[in-house]
């Protein structure tokens, strides 16, 4: 739990900082500090997303409509679901079974799939991208045979969900092993020493110890395989309304002069980042609060 | 807003079932085109929709990609299953006969006038007033003269750039591969930006206003001070330039798989129509056909062209000795 609560943490731990004067600074320091924090949220959080918006509705809101439900626009969107609905449960499930396996048991070669599990974070998109195109394009390992049974995997709406379960592969599982470490393994012990059988102990045990941190990774997953440009473009192949993602769909529109209607789609994405924060910022709350009764 | 989102949902459903349908009953085809004919095929593929409907009766919907034309040439050899490509010059089509056999070796000799059914040339775009006073090729070698230009490595039209200030230099009294070199590595000393596609370029030179000139398309640069506005930009067109053909081909190995042969060839034949060649010239390419190209002839400034074959024995050749790695273009941007 502790990335998820560290906040709440951070912020009990200020006050108390600031009420011992050996460790209280001059004002105009805190103060100065104060002032650089905020003016670069301003710069270059604050002020971006307003001018998404801004743009956005530039030219009225009948054009901004008109952006989303043309029809490109909205293949791009349904790509962008359909890519995410099925990254995040796939994800969902090997971060559980991942973090499971490692918080819980001794196997070998444990070391090497934790490191593992990051390898979609160190490495750049491009090359996750690229990764696909070697091993399923047409001059690629199972290219020849691709073709011949006529199954298409780049270029078109598999290679991108692949992509997208690439990148978006590390945040469950990362998210959970930590947490699932911290709490040890005594509760499971104890409930199979009372007869708990794996599925019930996983189910009434383990699930409501990392709901909120599963809850977290699944959040941070979703933004990601909605946002993820770089693995995606590689292997897009950019057939509109076929085969583009909503940031593929910005940076078409943009790069063709249609600047409203670029931002207008853009401002979908910035809104579903902003329901993606909330959302974060609840569950952050939650589970302080089930902290603090337990 | 319940209503506008209830609209949304609709639509998106309707969207939906309609993209099923359409695949079921008509013909797709994929044509995978390279950056600056995104606003040409766009208006050309109606045009082509409502012929083809007029003589056939099917209904053909023609879907687009577009990016810098290597790029593209790769991702096709790379299994983009596309029925025809429209590349911005020769030698990226050939790469599908190369490294992919997609093609056949004669592929220019199909289609009439090496398969090229307009044409264009490079030219400069300023801002406005044209504050230092650029005139010529000559004027951007000059010391203080920022130059915008894609990579030569990655975008087609950067290519024909790097060749126009070439065949330029060699033009000149005097000239001899030796001083076109020099006068290439000069010119290139003045580039800030070296973006990997025409779009891109276009995008630092107009948005984010780096740069005194850039090299462009002559239809791009046009179509850049029309949408971007007149009182932001001057085009202006050197003594001379390179004549630029970008060519088009049916994708032989896809449109047998596909079965689309048929209606493949017919989308690039009616470019040579005079309704596919009006809307070329509209769009700010150079018609190939007398009658159309006198139309628009007004709209252009004069040039003298020069060809790819005849100053450096085609693009092969121009290929191999100026972009190969250790070539030309590798020799003269070593830092």
């Amino acid at each position: 739990m502790a990335a998820v609560t560290s906040l709440h943490a951070a912020v009990d731990h200020a006050a108390r900082f600031e009420t011992r004067s050996a460790t209280r600074e001059p004002t105009w320091i805190k103060w100065t500090i104060v002032g650089v924090s905020l003016t670069f949220f301003t710069l270059f959080l604050l002020m971006p997303l307003i001018a998404v918006f801004v743009e956005a509705f530039r030219k009225g809101w009948d054009t901004y409509l008109a952006a989303l439900i043309e029809p490109d626009a909205l293949s791009a969107i349904q790509l962008t679901l359909i890519a995410a609905a099925i990254a995040v449960p796939l994800n969902l499930s090997f971060g559980v079974a991942a973090a499971w396996a490692i918080t819980k048991f001794e196997f070998p070669g444990k070391q090497v799939l934790i490191t593992l599990i990051d390898l979609p974070f160190s490495v750049s998109p491009v090359v996750a991208g690229l990764i696909y195109v070697l091993v399923f394009g047409a001059q690629g390992w199972f290219g020849s045979s691709l073709a011949d049974n006529d199954i298409k995997i780049i270029f078109a709406v598999p290679g991108i969900v692949l992509a997208t379960v690439f990148v978006t592969f590390p945040f469950v599982a990362r998210e959970l092993i930590p947490l699932m470490q911290a709490q040890g393994k005594e509760e499971e012990e104890a409930a199979v020493v009372l007869g708990a059988s794996g599925w019930q102990t996983f189910w009434h045990v383990t699930l409501p110890n990392i709901k909120w941190g599963l809850l977290y990774g699944v959040i941070l997953c979703n933004a990601r395989a909605m946002g993820e440009f770089g693995a995606v473009s590689v292997v897009s192949g950019h057939i509109r309304g076929l085969t583009n993602t909503m940031p593929l769909h910005v940076e078409i529109l943009y790069n063709e002069y249609q600047f409203a209607a670029a931002f207008a789609v853009a401002s979908v994405l910035a809104l579903l980042a902003l329901v993606t924060l909330c959302i974060k910022t609840w569950i952050e709350h939650q589970a302080a609060k089930t902290k603090e009764e337990s | 807003m319940r209503h506008t989102l209830r609209n949304i949902a609709a639509s998106l459903l309707l969207g939906s079932t309609l993209a099923t349908s359409a695949i079921a009953a008509d013909i797709t085809l994929l044509n995978v085109s390279y950056d600056p004919t995104r606003e040409l095929y766009q208006e050309y593929n109606a045009a082509f929709a409502k012929h083809w409907k007029a003589k056939t009766g099917d209904t053909v919907t023609v879907k687009q990609s577009h990016g810098g034309s290597g790029k593209q040439a790769r991702a096709v050899i790379d299994g983009l299953e596309a029925d025809v490509v429209t590349l911005a010059l020769a030698y990226d089509v050939a790469a599908l006969h190369e490294k992919g056999k997609l093609i056949p070796a004669d592929w220019q000799k199909r289609l009439k006038h090496n398969a090229s059914p307009y044409t264009s040339t490079i030219v400069f775009l300023v801002r406005k007033g044209n504050p230092k006073g650029i005139k010529d090729w000559n004027d951007l070698t000059k010391p203080g003269v920022e130059v915008v230009t894609p990579n030569p490595k990655t975008s087609g039209g950067a290519r024909w750039n790097y060749l126009a200030a070439w065949g330029y230099a060699l033009k000149q009294p005097g000239g001899s591969d030796a001083t076109a070199k020099e006068f290439v590595r000069k010119l290139f000393a003045n580039v800030k930006v070296l973006d990997s596609g025409a779009r891109g370029s276009l995008t630092t030179f107009a948005e984010r206003g780096i740069g005194d000139v850039f090299i462009s398309w002559e239809n791009e640069a046009y179509l850049a001070v029309k949408e971007l506005g007149p009182e932001k930009f001057d085009l202006v067109t050197p003594s001379m330039s390179i004549l630029a053909e970008p060519p088009v081909s049916v994708v032989d190995k896809v449109v047998d798989k596909r079965g689309t042969r048929a209606v493949a060839t017919a989308y690039l034949e009616y470019l040579y129509s005079p309704e596919g060649q009006d809307i070329a010239g509209k769009h700010y390419y150079r018609p190939i056909d007398p009658t159309v190209a006198a139309k628009y002839s007004g709209q252009y400034a004069k040039v003298s062209l020069f060809s790819i074959d005849d100053v450096f024995g085609g693009w092969d050749k121009a290929q191999k000795a100026h972009f190969s790695d250790g070539g030309v273009f590798d020799q003269i941007t070593v830092r």
